[in-house]
């Protein structure tokens, strides 16, 4: 490391020139890769920990309920509690990377494919919903932005502020709610609950989008009003460039970074969104996947969506942090 | 407290806030002691629909609604206090103890809290509900920990500026203790924004608190919340709605209050001017109708400009032209109105200002209408100071300096770029076609001080307005600006207008030399005045004064040379 900032600092504009990219790209990785390790690591020790530490006997509850002591025990050795704690934990990671998760309590399926099913459901809705958010969130933002930089439309701000920070103020739970009677009691249009058709997939997206929406185009709006004060919007302005083409150019790449690391973070948080959402929607999802398991105490489904929901907020995490560094070649150089 | 600044603090939306939390509040101290009663009581009034005795109606079981909200509003509240003391005080204490931490524990630490930050709080309360057995004690300890990696983050990263701030840096050299770092400076200097944040995190806990028993995880059966009657509720959706309406209320409520609260806090802490807007009217006319004999480039006469809350005189009285081919600098300490004077001549004065002139023109555009954009961007090149953020940082340099030429000039991307490649050249760039494939942060400040030059030259304007356009750089780099400057005029008979504060810079470049003072005009010199000291006003001669001479005749310094 020592060696090659040494060399990249001495070196003429030649040799930079040659190999631009190999050092803060070599550095970046190792810090990332290093991260995302840290991350799974925890997350099965953790997993791992989970069963243990939870109240009452395993193997009483998997046995089900009025099982006799030597069905109870004969559990206790399938599922492999008899073991030391150390084995027991090898037995854990290994089952992990083949994909062997051990059986749900409930009814007897691998844990993996009761999760995996439950995963596009989850996916479906907040894929829709990120989009959605940031195509809302992002417009919205930079026009209010624009229409009321350097104190123009006064009224305008201070009812952008109100309004979206009241509907941001408003728990995605009692928004469902309302939404549902208003869109399926009161006018029918669209299906309470369940995951039959196209249509059942409007409300929940509709409930969970519409708060980050609101977060979204606040912190856009107060970072393109920023931008609109840099110097290189100025100079943007002497070229007599039209608006159209400053808010393009000039505004929309400068909120990139922003717009990115906010949309990752929005993206896992619409996980935890989804454990509220899919319970009024009845949506067959992790989040409902979830609850369910806690309440059975189905510790091996709690495991498994734990971790699941795990992997993939740290990989969203890290997939943003790749996607910043290649449109932002700053962001590679200011990490350390 | 100042006049000022409780002027600041208390808003109406904060006022509000404060108003709409102590309802609530008081709504969780006063009723449930009056209507318990009628909240647990089983009768046969069951799913009455609103009227007399039951304002919301009752609920399956006879309760009455409106009581059970009143009775429930004190639990979720109780249970979100506790939570929030629980995050507050435990991210205050990792957040603190990491700062205080040796470096490596403290940079693993860190990272670990970034991670952590990104995993949904209600998961983690799931998880945490889902060990400990399910009820209104565990709801609290799941959320409160589950809230204190972002308030450890917040107040990690508040602690690092703190810390490298130089009176705590001083009290460590001193030998000042961690304990007494922490409480005595640490935390006193973080208070406000901490403040600011613990509001956020009381209403995230409230939501989410209610979130945890909305889905049947929170508080258990015979207790009851905000959360746990909006899932009962739920299931009568059809049948008896007007049973949603007391919780989702009462959640919105306690909500908006609390974020309300916050802005207003935040507000404070952070105060921004309220700007008021009265933008001016452009004059409908675009051409100007110079007098027969006005030979001058640009013509400015008895220019004013006025703009504040109070309408204050900015500028007043200015009278300047510049000759064709002429460099006329125009000096003055900042706030002198010589950067206002010269974006009225460039027609890129702020809209909320007032602008009135007998006269404002360059060439035959009357800068006190809107002339086209093509015309003004031809004939009128600017060029800023640079501290490094005047090109857009996102782009490569080449779209930026060929703006002009291809949305103004008709020229091809092509064509844009052989322009330009070879303007750079003759400004002193080497290998322009590497800069243009360049982002600014990768250019030296000189480099990109002659990009912009060269961008400037390129569609060869009447008129170079320079706002300090030296300032931000080496001398040695100054120097080498100024001689561009020069040959440009040599070369191309560009008018430039240079704005400075620096007498000896305009002295070495200039042929003419407006003094400025108070948004006035104080005096006019001829290069050869300026140069014998021949001024007649004092403040000129103290600014003279002031200048350490450089004479460029003798070339540079024995060993400035790069």
């Amino acid at each position: 490391m020592a060696l090659s900032i040494t060399s990249t600092r001495g070196a003429s504009p030649n040799a930079r020139r040659r190999r631009p990219t190999e050092h803060p790209w070599t550095r970046f990785r190792i810090r990332r890769g290093g991260g995302v390790l840290l991350s799974f690591v925890l997350l099965i020790v953790i997993t791992f920990f989970i069963v243990p530490l939870l109240p009452g006997d395993p193997a009483v509850v998997a046995a089900g309920e009025g099982a006799t002591a030597e069905q109870i025990e004969a559990t206790r050795a399938a599922l492999g509690l008899e073991a030391p704690r150390g084995a027991q934990f090898v037995n854990y990671v290994g089952g992990i990377f083949t994909g062997d998760m051990g059986a749900s309590f409930a009814t007897g399926l691998p844990v993996s494919s009761v999760v995996l099913a439950r995963l596009p459901f989850t996916a479906e809705i907040a894929l829709m919903a990120i989009v959605l958010t940031l195509l809302l969130g992002v417009p919205a933002g930079t026009a209010a932005a624009l229409l009321t930089r350097g104190g123009r439309r006064p009224g305008l701000d201070h009812a952008f502020n109100a309004a979206t920070s009241f509907v941001f103020a408003v728990p995605n739970y009692v928004l469902a709610t309302l939404i549902v009677y208003i869109f399926a009691v009161l006018l029918g249009w669209f299906p309470a609950s369940g995951a039959a058709t196209l249509s059942s997939l409007v409300l929940p997206t509709a409930a969970i989008m519409i708060g980050p929406a609101c977060a979204l185009a606040r912190i856009v709006r107060r970072e393109a009003a920023s931008i609109l004060e840099q110097d290189y919007v100025r100079t943007a302005r002497g070229w007599r460039l039209s608006t159209w083409k400053i808010t393009t150019a000039y505004v929309l790449p400068n909120l990139l970074t922003t717009t990115l690391t906010l949309s990752g973070l929005i993206l896992a948080g619409m996980l935890g969104g989804a454990v509220v959402i899919e319970t009024v929607f009845g949506w067959p999802g992790l989040g409902t996947g979830i609850v369910t398991a806690i309440t059975d105490r189905d510790y091996p489904v709690i495991r498994g969506t734990i971790l699941l929901l795990g992997i993939i907020a740290t990989l969203l995490i890290l997939v943003v942090d790749i996607v910043l560094a290649l449109v932002d070649p700053r962001t590679l150089e200011a990490g350390e | 407290m100042s006049t000022a600044s409780r002027r600041t603090l208390w808003r109406p939306a904060f006022t509000l806030g404060v108003v709409l939390m102590a309802a609530v509040v008081l709504i969780a101290v006063l009723p449930p002691i009056f209507v318990t009663g009628a909240a647990t009581a089983i009768t046969d009034d069951t799913a009455l629909p609103p009227g007399r005795g039951h304002l919301l109606g009752t609920n399956d079981f006879g309760q009455d609604n409106l009581a059970r909200v009143l009775v429930a509003t004190r639990l979720t509240l109780v249970m979100t206090v506790c939570a929030s003391a629980i995050s507050v005080v435990g991210g205050l204490v990792v957040g603190v103890a990491i700062w205080l931490a040796p470096r490596t524990v403290r940079e693993w630490c860190l990272r670990l809290l970034e991670t952590t930050v990104a995993y949904p709080t209600l998961i983690t309360a799931l998880i945490i509900a889902a060990i400990l057995l399910p009820g209104a004690t565990t709801a609290v300890f799941a959320l409160g920990i589950a809230g204190i990696p972002g308030f450890a983050r917040v107040t990690a990263n508040l602690a690092g500026r703190t810390a490298r701030s130089e009176y705590f840096l001083t009290s460590r050299f001193l030998g000042v203790g961690s304990y007494h770092l922490a409480v005595r400076h640490m935390i006193p200097a973080m208070a406000e924004p901490l403040l600011v944040l613990a509001t956020t995190i009381f209403s995230a806990t409230l939501v989410e608190i209610s979130a945890l028993s909305f889905v049947g995880l929170g508080v258990q059966q015979p207790q009851y919340d905000l959360g746990s009657l909006l899932n009962d509720s739920l299931e009568s959706l059809y049948t008896q709605p007007i049973e949603a309406l007391g919780p989702a209320v009462m959640i919105v409520l306690a909500s908006v209050a609390a974020m309300l609260i916050g802005d207003g806090l935040a507000a404070h802490a952070d105060p921004r001017t309220a700007r008021t807007w009265s933008p001016r009217t452009p004059e409908a006319n675009a051409a100007a109708s110079p007098a027969a004999d006005d030979e001058a480039l640009v013509r400015v006469r008895e220019l004013a400009i006025r703009g504040g809350e109070d309408r204050r005189t900015l500028v007043k009285g200015i009278d300047l032209h510049v000759a064709p081919g002429e460099i006329v600098g125009l000096v003055g300490e900042s706030g002198s109105g010589k950067s206002l004077t010269a974006m009225s001549v460039a027609g890129l004065l702020a809209d909320d200002l007032d602008l009135e002139a007998a006269e404002l023109r360059v060439g035959d555009m009357n800068m006190k209408g809107t002339p086209a954009a093509a015309q003004l961007a031809q004939e009128i090149a600017l060029i800023y100071q640079d501290p490094g953020t005047t090109f857009n940082p996102s782009r490569t340099m080449g779209p930026q300096l060929t703006e002009v030429l291809r949305t103004h000039s008709g020229y091809s991307r092509r064509e844009a770029r052989e322009a330009l490649i070879e303007a750079l050249a003759t400004v002193g760039i080497d290998q322009p076609e590497l800069r243009m494939k360049q982002y600014p942060h990768q250019l030296s400040g000189g480099m990109r001080q002659r990009a912009m030059i060269a961008a400037a030259v390129v569609n060869r304007p009447q008129l170079l307005i320079a706002d300090e356009p030296t300032t931000a750089l080496d001398v040695t780099v100054q120097v080498e600006v100024l001689r561009i400057f020069h040959e440009l005029r040599r070369r191309l008979g560009t008018a430039v207008l240079f704005i400075s504060h620096d007498l000896g810079v305009v002295g070495e470049l200039c042929d003419r030399v407006v003094v400025m003072r108070d948004g006035a005009v104080v005096e006019e010199l001829s290069a050869a005045q300026l140069a014998a000291g021949d001024v007649a006003d004092p403040f000129t001669a103290a600014l003279l004064d002031a200048v350490p001479q450089i004479d460029m005749s003798r070339g540079l310094p024995e060993g400035s040379r790069s």
